[in-house]
């Protein structure tokens, strides 16, 4: 079928070739707890899109809803342009998944465990199993290891496998939950280079993580979900622009520079000993971070230090939810 | 779909075998299987007074006259607890142990598809009541010849047979006695669906397997009994007649397919509309 006449079908949710992953009303109950409560996500073809949420914001049960894993309460899933559950065995061969970290047979080597999950896709030509198995256990620098039992394996070479797995086949999306868990400062940066490597040859990356600060850095388009409710979504320059602007001056004369911070419209506060920090209180109408030099330094204040800080997912988080990131739920 | 998709399944089956066949675990209970005629044929060989007739488990007396019959003892012993503990451990794993090692929801993911894996989950823990009864026959058909000689066997009717025909029986006790398994796999898998605790579902089976056989036991549940899927699992001695009574391997046949067709729906039942979440 195509998506044209899928679409033509369910209007309400037009299958779009440009969108990767779109929910409507996405619901999710157990009991009487809503882990995702009526998500409306839109994922666009080619995004590196960061799924961002606390611990227990619901994160990894959407994903498990998007894999057919999990059946919704309420509202629709659509995974490249097929509605899911529905046309799950056609779409998720073309979907590389990393759910909820990685999970094998210990007592198998981990080349082995690939060639199992390889047949378990019913759609994986065998004749190129090897192959294929070989090449993704290269991309994620395990081919040392490939005969190794699982059991042998530290956190870090799990997370690589499951990765390795997620990449058997060339895939149209990636689904990658928390891909750097149990990673080294260097193998975090493996893995980033790794998912900005795959965003250029056109897969779609849908990454969950709950540490802001590691997912800002690859992604172009990222949505912040907090106890299974959607904060905000967009580009993440739409996200960060939508953020108030900060500015940070380092001067031994801090109560003279706070009387120019405030002069100017900002609130400012001294964060430590010869540092003060002032947010603008509204978003429009904040002067340029130059014009605060200017300022300053006209009002004989010594400025040691300045930057305007661009502001932070993490602090647009706070600002949206009123909660700390970690603390939310 | 499901033709074009034939070979697919059958490199999954194979798949299946490999995994379940490169575990420990299933060699270890395979090793303990065949040690059960063993430990039998070392102690009448080398007990003082040979078995006395008419007591102990039944054929025990035969076997210094004929090895073979290690092997029919061993699968008379097996019968009634090993045999099912092994089966309970191997089926209640099929499904629970997946989720339990968190590989479910990869082989979903794949996908390999719900029915299909169930399917051959089922077919996998199926070959391994094979191995599971072949364990028994091996280890007795070897303990036999090299401690007893392989002469004519009796049997029940009183007729005697080759060593040869008698190796034939015993391979058809075998395959009775993998029937008798059946039902309980089909109970292990619909149990294995229910959990993602492989403990609890194995846990689960084997009682189910030593509670029918104590309501087999009960003489006022006789109209319970024909329905009791252990209700024919020691009758596997009519293959020792001249002729052979195959009523018993059909009316067990029978019982055991109606276990497999009730317990497999429930399992498919279930774990076609399961969240997975492990």
């Amino acid at each position: 079928m195509s998506p044209a006449a899928e679409g033509a079908g369910k209007p309400s949710l037009a299958a779009s070739p440009e969108t990767a992953v779109r929910t409507e009303g996405l619901t999710k109950r157990f009991g009487r707890h809503h882990a995702v409560d009526g998500l409306d996500l839109t994922v666009p073809r080619g995004a590196v899109f960061g799924f961002l949420g606390p611990n227990g914001s619901g994160k990894t049960t959407t994903i498990r809803m998007l894999l057919g894993l999990v059946s919704p309460t309420a509202g629709r899933v659509e995974v490249l342009g097929e509605e899911m559950p529905a046309r799950l065995m056609g779409v998720l061969p073309r979907v590389g998944a990393l759910v909820e970290g990685p999970a094998f047979y210990p007592f198998l080597s981990g080349e082995a465990n690939l060639h199992r999950l390889d047949t378990a896709d019913l759609r994986a030509p065998v004749r190129t199993r090897g192959e294929r198995v070989k090449s993704a256990l290269e991309r994620v620098g395990l081919e040392h290891a490939a005969h190794k039992r699982v059991h042998a394996y530290s956190l870090g070479m799990k997370q690589r496998l499951g990765l390795a797995a997620a990449l058997l086949a060339p895939r149209e999306l990636l689904v990658l939950d928390e891909p750097t868990n149990g990673l080294d400062p260097q193998g975090t940066r493996e893995v980033r280079s790794l998912i900005r490597s795959l965003a250029q040859d056109g897969t779609t990356v849908f990454v969950s993580s709950h540490l802001l600060a590691e997912v800002e850095q690859i992604c172009t388009h990222a949505a912040m979900l907090r106890t299974g409710k959607l904060v905000a979504q967009g580009t993440l320059d739409e996200l960060r622009g939508a953020a108030l602007p900060r500015v940070e001056v380092r001067t031994p004369d801090e109560s003279q520079a706070a009387e120019v911070l405030r002069g100017l419209g900002l609130s400012p506060e001294r964060s430590a000993p010869g540092t003060v920090v002032a947010s603008s209180a509204a978003n429009d109408g904040a002067p340029a971070p130059e014009e605060v030099v200017a300022a300053l330094v006209g009002a004989g204040v010594r400025v040691r230090g300045f930057a305007a800080a661009a502001a932070s997912l993490e602090e647009r988080f706070v600002e949206l939810t009123g909660e700390g990131f970690d603390v939310a739920q | 779909m499901l033709l074009s998709s034939a070979p697919a399944s059958a490199r999954l089956f194979v798949s299946e075998l490999s995994v379940l066949f490169r575990r420990w675990r299933t060699w270890t209970m395979l090793a303990a299987l065949a040690a059960v005629p063993v430990l039998i044929g070392l102690a009448v060989r080398f007990s003082p007074k040979g078995p006395p007739s008419g007591r102990g488990p039944a054929f025990l007396d035969q076997i210094t006259h004929n090895g073979l019959f290690a092997g029919v003892v061993g699968l008379v012993v097996c019968t009634p607890l090993f045999l099912p503990l092994t089966v309970g451990v191997v089926a209640g794993d099929t499904i629970a142990g997946e989720a339990n090692l968190g590989t479910l929801r990869y082989l979903l993911a794949a996908p390999a598809g719900r029915v299909r894996l169930l399917v051959v989950k089922y077919l996998a823990s199926a070959v391994f009541c094979v191995a599971a009864a072949l364990a028994v026959v091996v280890g007795g058909t070897l303990t036999g010849a090299v401690l007893f000689p392989l002469g004519q066997a009796t049997l029940l009717s009183g007729d005697t047979i080759s060593p040869g025909e008698a190796f034939g029986r015993l391979l058809l006790m075998a395959g009775y006695v993998t029937v008798s398994l059946l039902g309980l796999s089909a109970i292990g898998l619909f149990a294995s669906t229910m959990t993602n605790v492989p403990v609890g579902a194995m846990a689960a089976t084997i009682v189910l397997a030593v509670v029918s056989q104590v309501l087999d036991a009960l003489d006022q549940l006789d109209w319970l009994h024909p329905w009791l899927f252990s209700d024919h699992w020691l009758s596997v001695a009519d293959l020792l007649r001249e002729p052979i009574a195959w009523g018993s391997f059909g009316e067990n046949t029978l019982l055991q397919l109606g276990y497999i067709a009730l317990f497999g729906a429930l399992a498919y039942g279930r774990f076609t509309t399961k969240d997975v979440l492990a």
